[in-house]
Formats: structure tokens, C-alpha cells, sequence
């Protein structure tokens, strides 16, 4: 798509999010709606001028039936909204966005998506998303699934265990800046982490994902609208998603071929770009994610801290595509690159190439 | 890049079932079950609800925008998506919204005959219903408006829970007409 002209110019104009550990008392309710209103009133938007309105989250990580349709409260739905939602990350339900944006009917939309895995037990949540048949039963941990990846990995010298503790310094170190970080370290030595042990072997517990609460909320708005909202948008210039097979088994697991497809078609090659921020759940993940990707040293990767520091099942996606957005809105950066991922050891992909002007 | 319309390598190759099992009855259900555990902590203001019903009262929560009253309280309005604050107390009375003759068994009320009546109770003062259990009369005595109050448990027998009310009885006041009963707090002119 990104060689097409005929697509409507869509962009980020305004973004929120916060994770933390554990929001305990703090229901999804609650913490959406300060999220949505701090991203609607930064750009002075009420909800009756929102188009469409998209959030992405997970009844089994809530442990409620219809559990979206509870935080739809935060949002204020009334009178009626235009609404949808995926059983998926916010990264997703931004995409359906953008396509109805794309149809031309609504000039603005909101995104939205959270998860408060501090309530349930995610290895075994993350369980259910396997194969029903052969591997669900098994009730295999999404660490030790993503260990065996880090393995095959290791056994065929495409990374080594200095790379993924490279990668978790950069993590921490980039994290020390960000408040929605919880893992980070300024001073981080990676002697420590070289020596920590294996807690699912070959995998660190810096080497996996720091689980955390939180939420993301999203304005998109197309062509003048986007203008007029915001001075400097974050425009989408291209976005794709991609699925790889289900089944563990038939999958080269060292590589994620629907990352490195949504990438090319989302136009990834036609400029520089200036960061990335990549969703993996462990280091040997971003480093395949690095590879597909083919990021070199003018691009640097995941300043937030990246998943590895906060990671919110159902809002990593989304918070990457609102960490280069801000970064764009802000005159940081020119063009950057936002991946979310889903299912086991990187299955599905989006990445979304962002823009200023 | 690999052709997307090939099957996976694995996927392609024919599948051979082992002589030793091949007269088998094929396999035709597989049974996986799921159990999730979680500990769910109700926010702050359902809390403060669940903890007033062990005195026998029932709380709402009041909209910053226009007044409406929300019950039970969940820290939001749901029309403006805006962080409610203030709880006000509610009296254990109000009229029928809108009701049902349910016919199937609510698990763990064993005491309770079928058909039963659910029904949307709308309490004085608050602009919303909530789900509650109508007896103390002929099911289909019931009717939109009739005014009902709450039957609680004996006091030894009260908790922080919603459970403490057994039912809503009729009161024999004359009924709420029905052009005025059931929800309010989503009419324009909030009257």
C-alpha cells in the first residue's frame, strides 16, 4: 500500500497511556477513563465529535464475560456511538480504524485498549491462545514456549547470550526515562546481567518481559481535521498485519516471516528510519524482530524501553505505536516504525510506518 | 519470501498411520479443561457499596454533570465517561421498571420455586434500575410501577454483600404511572 496515493492521509494526533505494576484497587474502568479524557482534552475533542470509536482487550484477562462492554462506561456512550472492539491488541483495533477511516464516512476516531494481568494468572491465560487440542492441554507457559524459540535460536549461533543481554540493557537504560518503564536501570551493568541465572533456561529474568498493568488511548484523525487538531500529526503512511501458522510445529520459529512481510508492504524501505519501537516478550524475540526488520544503527530501537520494560498484554502493541507517534508530534523524530505482535513466539504482526511533515 | 499459498513442509507430506494402531476407533472429541483463577478486588466505591449493605444500606453515586444517581456506584457516569466522587445513601424503596417471569433455576437458590420474577428496581431517588428478585405476592400480580421495598436478612445473618436483601416486596402504595417509571437518567429532559 505504501506506493498507492489513493489511501486518505490518517495520523495519530493525540495519545495517553500508563503502566504500572499493579493497579490493584484501580479498576479498567477507572484508569480508561482518566487515559481517554487527558487524550481527548489535549487536543479538544469531545466524544460526540469522534467518529468511530475502537478498543482492543481480553475477557480471559479479565475474567469477565463482555468485559469491554463494562469499560465502554469510561468512554461516555451516550448518545449512541459508532463503536467496535477485538479480542486483540489496541494495535489491532487501531488498524480497523484506520480502514473505517479509510471508507470516508468519519473524519476521527478514538482507539483504546488495556489488560490488568495482576488479577489473573497470564501463563495460563496466554495458555488458551494455543492449539485446543495438542498443545492448550499441555498448559505450557508462554516463557517456556518463548525459551524453546530463544533456544533454536542460541543452538543455531543466530544470536548469542551477550546480543540478548545487550538488548535487555538497552531496554533498561532506555527505560530510566520513562515513567511508564517498570524495569529500568541507569546504571545497569551487563556483567550483572550476563551473571544472573537462567529462570527458563536459556531465558533470563531480564531476558522476559516485565508484566504490568495499564492502558493506551489513541485520536486518529484524517487529512485537515488531523491538521487542525494537532501541529505537527503523526501520519500513517503505511500499515499491514500478517499472520503466521497456529501450530508451533510447521513454524521456523528462529524467524517471524508475517513480521518481515507487514513490514515490506507497510513500505518500511522507501526512507530512513529514525526510530523503532518493536513488541517482543523476550530479548531473543526483538532481536529477530531486529533482523526482519533489517534496523541498522540510524534507527534506534525502542527508546521507551520497549515491552521488555512495561508489558501490558492487549496495550503493548498500542503503547508502540504511542511511543513514535508522540515522538513524531513532538519534533523528536521524523519517521519512525511501531510494531505490535500477537499469538506465541511472534505469530501475528502489524507494524505501522509513521511520519511528521 | 516463501510461497504463501504452500503448505508448510510438515503439512504436505502424506500421513501414515501406524500398523499397530491403525483398526483403532478414530478419535472423534478431545475434552480440554480450562480453569482460570483470579483475584478480583472491587474498586474503592464498590467496596464502600458492599461494605454499607452490612448495615443495611444501599449507596449510589451522583453525576457531577446533572445529578443523576447511579447505583449501583461505579465511579464513573457512563453517559460522559467522567469519574464520579460523591456517594449518596438511597432508601431501601422504589417501584418495578420493568420485570420478567424467568422459568430456569438461579444455581445456589435452591429455596426458590419456578417460576420466580426478576425485575428492574428503580429506588426512590436513584435515575437508574438495578436486578432484583420480586416475591411477597402472585407473579402476576406484578406490574410496571408497582411500588416495592426490600425484605433484608436477620441482622445476625448481614454481610458486605448484595446477597443481604432477599427480595422486594410489594408496599400496597398506590403505583408509579407508568409513562414516569423505569429509567430516567437517560431522558433528555431528565425530569
Amino acid at each position: 500500500m505504501s506506493k498507492s496515493n489513493s489511501f486518505r492521509d490518517v495520523a495519530v494526533v493525540s495519545v495517553a497511556s500508563h503502566q504500572t505494576k499493579i493497579l490493584s484497587e484501580v479498576n479498567e474502568v477507572q484508569l480508561m477513563a482518566d487515559l481517554i479524557s487527558n487524550c481527548r482534552n489535549s487536543v479538544g475533542v469531545t466524544q460526540e465529535e469522534i467518529g468511530f470509536t475502537c478498543s482492543g482487550s481480553s475477557d480471559f484477562l479479565a475474567g469477565q464475560a463482555f468485559s469491554f462492554v463494562h469499560t465502554l462506561d469510561s468512554v461516555g456512550a451516550f448518545p449512541p456511538i459508532s463503536e467496535s472492539h477485538v479480542e486483540m491488541d489496541g494495535a489491532f483495533a487501531l488498524y480497523e480504524a484506520w480502514v473505517k477511516l479509510q471508507i470516508g464516512e468519519v473524519d476521527t476516531a478514538l482507539v483504546y485498549s488495556y489488560g490488568k494481568p495482576s488479577a489473573g494468572s497470564i501463563i495460563d491465560v496466554l495458555a488458551t491462545q494455543l492449539d485446543p487440542y495438542y498443545v492448550s492441554p499441555l498448559w505450557p507457559d508462554c516463557f517456556s514456549i518463548a525459551a524453546l524459540q530463544a533456544r533454536l535460536l542460541l543452538d543455531k549461533g543466530l544470536i548469542t547470550l551477550e546480543k540478548m543481554a545487550e538488548t535487555s540493557m538497552r531496554s533498561q537504560k532506555n527505560g530510566s526515562d520513562n515513567p511508564n518503564a517498570v524495569r529500568s536501570s541507569k546504571d545497569v551493568s551487563f556483567e550483572n546481567l550476563m551473571n544472573e541465572p537462567a529462570i527458563v533456561d536459556p531465558l533470563r529474568a531480564s531476558d522476559i518481559s516485565e508484566i504490568a498493568d495499564g492502558g493506551c488511548a489513541i485520536i486518529l484523525a484524517a487529512g485537515d481535521k488531523a491538521k487542525s487538531l494537532c501541529e505537527r500529526p503523526a501520519w500513517i503512511k503505511g500499515i499491514d498485519h500478517r499472520v503466521d501458522s497456529h501450530t508451533l510445529g510447521v513454524r521456523d520459529l528462529t524467524r517471524s516471516p508475517s513480521a518481515f512481510l507487514a513490514a515490506e508492504k507497510a513500505g518500511i524501505n522507501t526512507d530512513r528510519l529514525d526510530l523503532a519501537e518493536i513488541h517482543g516478550m523476550t530479548s531473543a524475540q526483538e532481536l529477530i524482530l531486529e533482523k526482519e526488520f533489517d534496523l541498522n544503527e540510524e534507527t534506534k530501537v525502542n527508546l521507551s524501553g520497549g515491552s521488555l520494560a512495561s508489558d501490558t498484554m492487549m496495550a503493548s502493541g498500542l503503547i508502540r505505536i504511542s511511543e513514535v507517534a508522540s515522538r513524531i508530534i513532538s519534533g523528536q523524530a521524523d519517521r519512525g516504525l511501531a510494531h505490535a505482535t500477537s499469538g506465541p513466539c511472534l505469530q501475528q504482526n502489524l507494524v505501522c510506518i509513521l511520519e511528521g511533515e | 519470501m516463501t510461497d504463501p499459498n504452500s503448505p508448510p513442509a510438515p503439512l504436505s507430506q502424506q500421513v501414515k498411520i501406524p500398523e499397530s494402531i491403525s483398526g483403532l476407533e478414530p478419535v472423534r472429541s478431545v475434552r480440554s479443561p480450562i480453569r482460570l483463577v483470579y483475584d478480583f478486588v472491587p474498586s474503592p466505591p464498590v467496596q464502600e457499596y458492599l461494605r454499607s449493605y452490612s448495615k443495611k444500606k444501599i449507596l449510589g453515586h451522583r453525576s457531577p454533570i446533572d445529578g443523576a444517581v447511579f447505583v449501583p456506584p461505579r465511579g464513573v457516569d457512563p453517559r460522559h465517561g467522567v469519574l464520579i466522587e460523591e456517594s449518596v445513601e438511597l432508601s431501601d424503596r422504589g417501584h418495578v421498571g420493568n420485570f420478567c417471569v424467568t422459568h430456569l433455576p438461579i444455581p445456589g437458590r435452591d429455596d426458590l420455586d419456578t417460576p420466580y420474577v426478576s425485575a428492574w428496581i428503580h429506588l426512590d431517588g436513584a435515575n437508574v434500575g438495578f436486578l432484583g428478585l420480586v416475591a411477597g405476592c402472585e407473579n402476576d400480580e406484578v406490574h410496571i410501577g408497582m411500588r416495592v421495598q426490600a425484605v433484608w436478612k436477620k441482622e445476625e445473618e448481614l454481610g458486605n454483600t448484595a446477597e443481604n436483601i432477599l427480595f422486594w416486596k410489594p408496599t400496597g402504595e398506590p403505583a408509579v404511572p407508568i409513562e414516569k417509571a423505569g429509567n430516567r437518567a437517560w431522558d433528555q429532559t431528565n425530569e
